[in-house]
Formats: structure tokens, sequence, C-alpha cells
């Protein structure tokens, strides 16, 4: 292989591990953006996304097959399955606290994390689910590079979803009152705006994506495990901030962004997969140190 | 008393809060405070005489999370920086007395001030350019630093022994004395933890604990008034640092093995969540925390892997019911 197919295969890798952080960061920074919570949970909610898509596969796969259109099914249906479970940790864990203390509701999330982290290990008795899909590793090859059609699917969609996430937070007034309690909540309400009921669909979208991105990042690797959120979640909070928190191209560009710099780093001779953390947090330290607002993030000039 | 004359006390709630009010109010004279200070440390000291193994293990481990509590105190709870990658300090403080004494020979008890002085060091590179960001951006940063050092303990072979960790850590002598009874580590741990207690209450009311605190409440006026902002915001990230670098060495004393699963990300949680369980800038609540957060897990032990499913639902009402912690501070 050539410098260049190395170079061209690594971006097609990391575009599609950018796509799954892209997603992930997207609910953290929502939700960030909202009601400036550190949604610890969010990992783990892409984690139980993962296995709902799991059972649902599971249970088509006699129906109508476990190729794209179950996938399809499996993403759609476990999108709303997760979604609705992130309003209920939302009304039950979240919306109690919203005055109090920004540290005691980051300790909530902490707890909600545990508690779902929890559930999945006891109900999978801490097993590797093998997520089998009909797909094949088949795809289009380029001299050299192979771009399978499972990627080209997958980037696909997420794309689909961004552009889809992008046009309602832009163009509907769901989307335009969520914008505006990110400025100022207290405000929202004396216009007559219902916060509750917007902070709640925040969560459904947010948890919704990582659900999506929980099922593809289970199609695409071939299995599931309770312990997948974890890392996935620690990224995509670092992609989040990478972009600047609480803007969603920021998110976006951030996932993408920190997917590619990991998949290249790992490339360096001298620094190898076992260092590909560091790498990444390393970036993210450097980002907030010499620009704290993230790459998209504007200044903004605190009360004296 | 002149002075406290002119405060007019408090009138006394009902119900929980009034019960809580009495206890305070026990509390703030002084000859039951003594009184009971003494009364529990009598307890801990005579503990061993009657207690099994298992139960001077669990209390062993309740004193250093003590020690690891006070220490994210000065740091989150006087300082109010926010500090997510705490239990990096800890490693420090483990893998430096750990490596110093297996592979180079060196006495335990000469291990600790290097040991210290490392975690100090760190505290700085990490925190010199970092203290400035704001409190979310600075939770952040000290994850992904904590997170670092931690695969760094994993990656670097040759001197912290990989995944698989550090073993055949001597145990220290004490006057000649070899420490290799659990009791022994009891005793060097409550003592530990008693120190800890005296330097953080010492610091608390000290100048430089007012003008943490100062610091914390408004940071703006503080800096206006004269107190060099980011120099104390360095001196509570590196009093901290010291704090679980200390108890880091005596970890990996008391263990002989380290590896690096023991400080992960959800360790800096753990501590966090214990700070906060006991209230957040209250020196006994620290006390209280730590034990909630040790024993809990094993008072718990029959309803086997689901204890910390339960855990997070205690820790979610607690939040939502008490967000001030089981002993906070009083605020006027």
């Amino acid at each position: 292989m050539s410098l260049f197919d190395i170079i061209t295969q690594q971006l097609a890798n990391s575009l599609v591990l950018g796509s799954f952080y892209a997603l992930v960061a997207i609910g953290y920074s929502m939700v960030y953006g909202i009601i400036k919570l550190l949604n610890f949970a969010h990992g783990d909610i892409f984690m139980v996304g993962a296995f709902i898509g799991f059972a649902v596969l599971s249970l088509l796969t006699g129906v109508i097959g476990n190729g794209w259109l179950g996938i399809a099914v499996a993403i759609l249906l476990s999108m709303i399955a997760t979604g609705c479970l992130g309003v209920i940790i939302q009304r039950v864990a979240y919306r109690p606290m919203l005055a109090a203390p920004r540290l005691s509701i980051m300790i909530t999330a902490l707890g909600v994390s545990l508690v779902l982290f929890n559930s999945v290990m006891a109900m999978t008795n801490g097993q590797y689910k093998a997520f089998d899909t009909g797909l094949s590793y088949e795809g289009i090859d380029y001299g050299s590079i192979h771009f399978s059609y499972t990627q080209i699917v997958l980037v696909i969609a997420t794309a689909a979803l961004m552009v889809g996430m992008t046009l309602f937070v832009n163009r509907t007034i769901w989307g335009k009152a969520m914008r505006a309690i990110s400025i100022d909540m207290d405000v929202c309400r004396l216009m007559g705006i219902d916060v509750n009921k917007i902070i709640a669909l925040t969560f459904f979208v947010g948890s919704a994506l990582a659900a999506a991105a929980g099922v593809m990042a289970g199609t695409y690797y071939g299995s599931i495990h309770f312990f997948m959120g974890f890392v996935i979640g620690l990224k995509a909070f670092t992609a989040a901030v990478l972009g600047g928190i609480g803007i969603l191209p920021g998110a976006m560009l951030g996932g993408l962004l920190l997917g590619t710099l990991e998949s290249f780093g790992t490339q360096i001779p001298w620094i190898g997969s076992e260092w590909k953390d560091v790498f990444s947090f390393g970036i993210l330290i450097l980002v907030l140190v010499f620009k704290p607002n993230g790459l998209l993030g504007r200044t903004t000039i605190e009360r004296m | 008393m002149a002075g406290h004359d002119s405060i007019a006390p408090l009138p006394l709630r009902t119900g929980f809060a009034g019960f809580e009010d009495r206890i305070f109010e026990l509390m703030d004279y002084r000859p039951y405070r003594y009184a009971t200070l003494a009364a529990l440390l009598l307890a801990a000291v005579a503990m061993p005489r009657f207690c099994s193994n298992y139960v001077l293990e669990i209390f062993t481990n309740s004193f250093l999370y003590v020690v690891l509590c006070l220490g994210l105190n000065i740091v989150a709870g006087y300082a109010g920086l926010l500090d997510l990658g705490y239990a990096a300090f800890f490693a420090i403080g483990a893998y430096t007395s750990g490596v110093l004494t297996s592979q180079f020979g060196w006495n335990f008890w000469l291990a600790i001030p290097p040991a210290l002085a490392l975690a100090a060091a760190v505290g700085v590179m990490i925190g010199a350019p970092t203290l400035r960001l704001r409190s979310d951006y600075l939770a952040v940063v000290t994850l992904g630093a904590g997170e670092i050092i931690r695969i760094m303990a994993r990656n670097l072979k040759h001197i912290t022994g990989g995944p698989s960790g550090l073993i055949g850590i001597k145990r220290p002598t004490f006057f000649g004395v070899a420490l290799n009874q659990i009791s022994h580590y009891y005793y060097i741990f409550l003592i530990m933890a008693v120190l800890a207690l005296v330097v953080s209450y010492r610091l608390e009311h000290s100048r430089l604990g007012r003008a943490w605190k100062y610091v914390r409440d408004d940071e703006d006026v503080a800096e206006a008034m004269g107190i060099p902002k980011s120099l104390i915001k360095l001196s509570a990230y590196i009093m901290g640092a010291m704090f679980a670098g200390m108890a880091g060495c005596f970890f990996a004393a008391k263990m002989t093995a380290i590896s690096p699963d023991s400080f992960t990300f959800l360790q800096s949680l753990m501590i966090v969540v214990a700070m906060v369980l006991g209230g957040m800038g209250k020196i006994a609540g620290m006390v209280v925390g730590a034990l909630v957060m040790v024993l809990f897990p094993e008072v718990f032990r029959t309803i086997g892997p689901l204890r910390m499913l339960v855990f997070g639902v205690i820790l979610i009402l607690m939040m939502v019911f008490r967000p001030q912690g089981i002993w906070p501070v009083r605020r006027h």
C-alpha cells in the first residue's frame, strides 16, 4: 500500500468512528447547552440503545431477517424506546434538580449511569453479545483500498441524521425554543415557553441519536458489551468539548475530528494503539488550555 | 462571648430538620464536642480487640477513603475546583513509593517524601496552565489528565509493570516491628486519617483556608481585595495532590501489589461521590461520606451484583431530597 492508500483507508475508517462520536456528542452538547449538565449517563444511554437494538434484531431475525431492513427497523425502534428512556430519566432524576447546585445534578447523572450500567450488567450476566447481522464485508475496492457497504451506509445514515438534526434545531419552533432556553431559561418561562416539555424533548432527541449510534456501532463491530458506553461516553464528551460544548455543529465537527485524529494518531510509529487515548485526551487538554471555548465556540465574557 | 451574642440564634426547626439542629447545637458546645471526639477515637483504637479481620479490613479501607475525601475536599470543598481525575494523584503516590521500595530497595518511610514531592509537582504541571479555566472545563481537563496518568501507568511497562501492575512491594517496618498484620495497618491508617483530619482542620481555619473559601465564593472580589487568585487555587490543588499521594504510599504498602485498575476514572468519581454524599466543605461530612461509601457495598454484600444498582438509586434519591449531603456546612 502506498502512503496515499493508507491515508485514504484511514480516512474512511475514521469517518465511521467519527460518526459514532459525533452522534453521541450531539446528545452531550444539547443537554449541556440547555441545562448546563455534564450528563455522565449519556454513554450508558448509548449502550442501552445498542442492547435494545440487539433485542429487537433478535426478535426480528425470524420475521424480516437480519439484513438492512431488520437493522433499519431495529435502529428506529431502539431510537424511540431509548428516547423515551431518556425522557423518563430526565423526569425522575434531573427535573427536580434544576435549581440545585451544578455539582449535585452531576452526581445525580453519575447515579443514573450506575443504575443503567448495573441493570444491563445484571440482565446480561456481564457477557458479550454477538450482534448477529446478515451483512457481509463486501464493498467497493479501489486499488488496495476497501470501503465496505456497511461503512458507506453507516456514514450516509449518520449524515442524514445530522442534517435532520440541524434542520430540527434551526428551522422548527421546538428547535427555536431549545436555542432560546439555552440562552435564558427564566425569560423563556416568562414568554410562555413550556420549558419542562422542551427539556424533555431535548433528552428524547439526544438519547435517540445515541441509540442510533449504539445500534450502528453494534452492527459495525459485531459485538456489544455493558461496558461499551463508558469509553465512548468519555470520547464523545471530549469531542463535544473539542468542537465547543453546547454548539451543535461543534459536536459534529469535534466527533469527526476526534475520530480522524485517533485513527491517524495510532498510525504514527512511535505512538501505537495503546497510546490512542493519551493522544485524544492530550489534544483535549491542549484545546482547552489554548482555546477554552472549543474550536467553534465564541469567547464569552464572564460577569464581573 | 460578646461577639457571638450579637448574632441572633436561628429558631429551631421542627421534624427531622429540628433533630438535626439539636445535634448541631449539642456539638457546638465544646465539652460535648471534645467528649464525642474522644469517645469515637477510643472506640476506633479499641476496635481491633473486638472485631474480626474482615471488619478491620473494611475500616482500614474507610480510613484510606477519609484521607482521599479530605484531600479532595480541600480542592473542591474549600477552593471550589472540581477535580474529576483525583485518583491520578493517588496513583502517583502509590506507584512512586511502590517503584522506589520494590525496584530500588528504598526504605518505605524514606520513599514518602519523594512520592509527595512528585504528586505536588504533577499537581503544578496540571494545575498551573488549567486553573484559570471555568469550573466545567476544569473538570474535563482534570478528567483527561487523570486518564492520561492511568494509561501511562499501564503502558510504561518497564517502570510500572504494565497492565498487570507492580507486584512484590515490600511491607514496611515500624521501629523494627514488621508490619504484616491487618491490625497493624488498621492503626497506621487510623493515625494517617487522624493526622489528615488535624491538618485539614488547621488549614481550614488558617489564613490560607480563608483565602480558599473567599476565592471559591467570589474570585473577582477576592482578587480585588489583594488575594493572589491563581496562587491560592494552585496551593489548594497541590495540597490536595499531596493528601492523595500520602494515601497512595500507604495503599501500596498495605496491598503489596498495585495495578492501573485501582486508579480509574470510576475511582475518581467514587471519591467525588463520597465527598458530596458527606457534605462538601465539612470535615465531619468527609468522615461520614467515606464510611458510607466503603461500608455500603459491604453491608449489602448479600444482594450481590445488584448492590451497585441500589447504590445508584440511593445516590439519585439523596441528591433529589438532600443535595447538600449528610452532614453539610451550616450557612446562616
